[in-house]
């Protein structure tokens, strides 16, 4: 039983995807989704400092200074890409345009409630950028992280510990292990890796998990590739 | 005859002084008026409030205001990065003040300060510590957290090309906050790479009207040895 890789996670979110959609990718993980997206859908990327139909990352040398993305990394302008200022970009966030966004996280709860801007309660540098606006302004929130923390510690559980980043949002989440649905009723498990079992994937949860009837095997896609 | 353009970078800069508001436009790199950045630093004023996106990174713009101990309080939204370590240390030692907003609240508020809107109810931020002590309040079964205008004495920002009564066009990124804090400032300062003549600007493509901006000056680039000896 192998976890998947972080390319594995996005290649495999990146199929769910749908053909039209308008997403926001999060800063770190979720940023390699967009190497994965699936060949001939209109998807459009959305960078909250202010532009729709962001490309992919220039060749060395043709950086320009003008064209960052959220974490100020160099990007292009796809044809049909359009730019905005801040209140209108956060506008289009807030105002639920925005049919997904994918962010990273540190806990999810079996409510739906997400922790991933900061980890100590008493942090006075605590960052949260555009987080808490995407938490809860875009139309579905799913979250891309290890399902469980360097140490061991489960990150699916029944209460965050963490600071919040918003309330309820969390739709689904996609780890190294699983898909997890966050429905009414707590987690569903709809996705495991090879090799996986009900009783291990819960062992690595602190919250009681459901599993779909005909839960499927987790695909590693970059390997099938 | 109404022209914006300052005959001096001293004219430009004239009347900020010690504990004004300052807003800078920018995000990271991107719509950084650097020029002007300079010339803030320059005078030596005291006691700052900055509103910015970031802290800034290394040893020029925005993070030189913070490394000469300017600024009393950052209203931002990412204060770590670059200058984490440096912000927490003038935090500890001379009591700087870190105000983080979600970052579209910070662009709302801007937004808000702008157009007349002294404060809005957003969902944003709601049920979290950056909803401590503001008030609340449940709207369409929704709980709402009320935001202020955010307004500034001065607003230093970049433009791609202006004319001489100050309309303004961006290019590409670098927009980001500058049309929102030329609105939100009494006194907008705007540092353009261009100026050229009335009427060559394409009225369909400028973003922020002459009204929004008070004095104009044209960029320059900003040499290394000019932010100071590196701390």
């Amino acid at each position: 039983m192998t976890p998947l890789s972080r390319e594995a996670i996005a290649a495999r979110l990146a199929q769910d995807i749908e053909e039209g959609w308008h997403v926001n990718l999060g800063i770190g993980m979720p940023e390699g989704v967009a190497n994965f997206l699936p060949e001939g859908r209109d998807i459009l990327l959305h960078s909250e400092n202010g532009i729709l139909g962001m490309g992919p990352t220039p060749p060395e040398g043709q950086e320009d200074p003008t064209l960052v993305n959220a974490g100020k990394k160099p990007i292009t302008m796809l044809q049909g890409a359009s730019i905005f200022d801040h209140a209108m970009s956060f506008g289009l966030v807030r105002g639920g345009h925005l049919q997904l966004c994918v962010l990273g996280g540190y806990q999810v709860a079996q409510n739906g409630d997400l922790a991933n801007w900061s980890r100590d309660h008493g942090d006075p540098i605590a960052s949260v950028g555009g987080a808490m606006d995407l938490a809860v302004g875009a139309q579905r929130i799913w979250v891309m992280m290890q399902h469980n923390s360097k140490d061991g510690a489960p990150r699916i559980l029944e209460n965050c510990t963490f600071p919040l980043t918003g309330s309820g949002c969390v739709k689904r989440v996609y780890t190294d292990l699983a898909v997890i649905e966050v429905t009414p009723e707590g987690f569903l498990v709809t996705e495991m890796i090879d090799g996986m079992t009900p009783e291990e994937l819960q062992n690595r949860s602190a919250a009681p998990l459901r599993f779909a009837e005909g839960c499927g095997v987790m695909p590693d896609m970059t390997r099938a590739a | 005859m109404l022209d914006r353009r300052c005959k001096s970078i001293e004219e430009a800069m004239a009347g900020i002084e010690d504990g004004a508001t300052v807003m800078i436009s920018g995000f990271g790199e991107a719509g950084r008026p650097n020029y002007l950045i300079k010339c803030l630093m320059d005078t030596g004023v005291k006691d700052l409030t900055l509103v910015s996106n970031n802290a800034g990174a290394g040893y020029e713009g925005l993070a030189m205001l913070l490394r000469r101990e300017m600024v009393k309080k950052l209203v931002c939204s990412f204060p770590r990065g670059a200058m984490g370590d440096e912000v927490q240390r003038l935090i500890k030692e001379h009591g700087l003040v870190i105000e983080v907003n979600p970052q579209g609240t910070l662009a709302e508020r801007i937004r808000a300060a702008g157009c007349g809107i002294p404060a809005f109810f957003t969902p944003t931020a709601y049920g979290t510590a950056l909803a401590e002590g503001k008030e609340t309040r449940e709207i369409d079964g929704k709980g709402c957290v009320l935001e202020t205008a955010l307004q500034a004495d001065f607003a230093l920002v970049k433009a791609h090309k202006a004319d001489r009564w100050g309309n303004l066009t961006y290019l590409n990124l670098a927009r980001n906050f500058s049309p929102l804090m030329a609105m939100a400032a009494k006194t907008t300062i705007v540092e353009a790479d261009e100026i050229v003549e009335l009427g060559q600007l394409e009225p369909n493509t400028i973003v922020t009207p002459g009204i929004c901006v008070d004095r104009l000056v044209l960029t320059r680039p900003v040499a290394d040895h000019e932010w100071g000896a590196a701390a």
